[in-house]
């Protein structure tokens, strides 16, 4: 009964995270064809058969809702149209060709943030009001409050340039450590509000009566944390990877425009400020499905993990 | 109804409201500074001097900030962006206000289904990763001052939106609404008149915790060369322009950047501090 619950749970998720995306890809697509300007128009005019050949040969020529419905058809078999600035590359090769090192700093990042965030706010919270905890607390105002385009030029100019002990840029080195910067750099918010959250909710947590009856027992205090807090604790977590992830992807884009990175970020401003519509309209599409997939996700494991969310 | 834990409870709050009292004063003192500041200066954010590039802060000629690459006083160009990053972000904000505010208060007050369908509408715009839309609009309608304030006031008001809509539902059932509602105001005036007025603390709080929220997205997106264009200044396209002039030049960068982390720390701070005073229930511990 209790497993049938979720899985009516998990498919109903599924099916209204359908329309969200549709909504999206056409929202998407709307604002790229209401537009001022076509995508071809430069300084010089060009002739007017030119222009017609060019509207003809990416069939902007049509009627919008057949226009959509060819993309929509293409998209669907992950065809995400041909590039108007990268003549002779699709989007898809070029946005496959990026993915794989932006997708691994990301996971990277969020791995280091779960940790180190979780680890600190444990800390904080069983210390609450101490040295430790204030410490723990305003680095992560810190953490939240200093943007990453401030961060990670700083963290250049000093462990890169004045230290020496990172390499400055992405494509003067093939070693791992190259991979450390951008890690550490996307992690730091994230480990704030993970470090937060989970400060506020093990706090909450080990004031309840279930926490005392555990200690009444004489368990250590290692032991409830280990078999009994932390598990509720780190429940409201989940709840926050969503945004984190988005969170992540937004980052990723102002740390690879910085350090050089070729990855979906850089490709992403690249085409934002070359105007190439299609890229970056593949982009959006893209980063949207990723982050409604992954979020689609974590809400279904949520819902396994406490049955209380499915009944919302 | 913030009465009760103003009084009483520990030394705490008195530490909470130092931290809110030195926030305040910290950034009267940056925005008096952006509004003054630039009458004192002999220069303007535009002209540049080619004989006068890449000067160290100094006191001599009242080069308090140095200059850039181009020769422009970055005392004046950065109290200019100061102003531009705070204008940018007052008017976001309040458009992000009305927004959440009138959607919240509608879903809170109407409930239901209605209630359910809106907030499940939040709960999925919440989790979409907005700045690339904000992004796709500038990169189709062009650089647009305007359009700058309204897509970041329509990313910013989701959080806005479900406060004030948890507030409403409480408030929904005091007696002052039935009454109300007895004697036959209608729904819309209800909402407006009744309802709205006694969500002032709340909306004060988390106004404190937005404008930080819209100033990070302007200045993000001026340090893509997305937002503010040149001559033009704000926070975000001076840090753009110190990243590429930090090797030799680093005050280009460290005084914008730490400007704009001040900045944002403060209302952080601000934002925190009144939200543990006003509402207990939302405290951290």
């Amino acid at each position: 009964m209790q497993q049938r619950g979720a899985l009516r749970f998990a498919l109903t998720r599924l099916l209204s995270a359908m329309p969200t995306l549709f909504l999206i890809i056409v929202l998407a697509f709307m604002m790229m064809h209401a537009a001022p300007g076509g995508p071809f128009d430069e300084e010089r005019a060009m002739p007017p058969e030119t222009a017609a050949n060019i509207a003809r040969a990416y069939h902007l020529d049509e009627p919008l809702p057949q226009q959509f419905m060819r993309y929509f058809g293409a998209l669907v078999q992950g065809d995400l149209g041909p590039s108007y600035r990268y003549p002779g590359y699709s989007v898809a090769e070029l946005i496959s060709g990026a993915m794989f090192l932006s997708l691994t700093l990301g996971a990277l990042a969020m791995l280091c943030a779960l940790v180190v965030g979780i680890a600190a706010g444990v800390v904080a919270a069983l210390r609450k009001h101490t040295l430790i905890d204030r410490l723990v607390t305003g680095l992560a105002m810190m953490g939240i409050s200093v943007p990453l385009f401030v961060i990670v030029p700083i963290f250049v100019l000093v462990f890169a340039v004045n230290l020496g002990w990172l390499p400055a840029s992405w494509s003067g080195t093939d070693s791992r450590i190259r991979y450390l910067l951008p890690v550490i750099a996307l992690a730091l918010p994230q480990i704030a509000y993970v470090a937060r959250l989970t400060r506020g909710s093990m706090i909450e947590i080990m004031n309840s009566d279930f926490i005392r009856t555990a200690r009444a027992q004489g368990l250590d205090t290692l032991t409830i944390v280990r078999r009994h807090a932390l598990r509720p604790a780190l429940l409201p977590l989940l709840s926050y990877l969503g945004p984190a992830i988005a969170a992540v992807l937004t980052g990723s884009v102002v740390v690879e425009q910085i350090l050089g990175i070729p990855g979906l970020g850089q490709l992403f401003v690249r085409g934002a400020l070359n105007r190439d519509y299609t890229l970056v309209l593949g982009i959006v599409i893209f980063y949207a499905t990723l982050v409604i997939a992954l979020n689609l996700i974590v809400d279904i494991v949520y819902g396994f993990l406490d049955p209380r969310i499915r009944n919302r | 109804m913030s009465m009760p834990a103003m009084s009483g409870q520990h030394g705490r709050h008195r530490g909470g409201s130092r931290i809110v009292v030195v926030a305040i004063s910290i950034l009267c003192l940056i925005f008096l500074a952006a509004i003054v500041g630039p009458l004192f200066s002999p220069y303007t954010y535009l002209d540049s001097d080619l004989d006068a590039r890449l000067i160290e802060p100094t006191r001599d000629a009242m080069r308090f900030f140095g200059t850039d690459d181009l020769g422009r006083d970055l005392f004046v160009r950065t109290l200019m962006g100061v102003r531009i990053s705070l204008a940018v972000a007052l008017v976001a904000t309040f458009v992000s206000l009305v927004i959440g505010v009138v959607y919240g208060a509608i879903a809170g007050y109407v409930g239901g289904k209605v209630d359910a369908v809106m907030m499940r509408l939040v709960d999925t715009l919440y989790a979409l990763p907005f700045i690339f839309f904000v992004i796709l609009l500038m990169v189709y309608f062009g650089q647009n001052f305007l359009l700058i304030f309204v897509a970041i006031g329509a990313v910013n008001w989701l959080d806005m939106a479900r406060i004030v809509r948890g507030q409403t539902l409480s408030l929904r059932e005091r007696e002052f609404v039935e009454s109300a509602r007895l004697i036959g105001v209608s729904p819309a005036r209800i909402i407006f008149r009744h309802i709205m007025p006694n969500l002032l603390g709340v909306v004060v709080v988390y106004v404190t915790l937005t404008v930080p929220q819209a100033i990070l997205i302007e200045s993000f997106m001026s340090f893509l060369g997305l937002g503010i264009q040149e001559p033009q200044t704000s926070l975000g396209s001076l840090v753009n322009n110190g990243v590429r002039h930090m090797e030799n030049a680093p005050w280009i960068l460290l005084i914008p950047a730490s400007l704009l982390a001040l900045i944002l720390m403060c209302f952080n701070f601000l934002g925190d501090g009144l939200r543990d005073q006003l509402d207990p229930q939302e405290q951290t511990e």
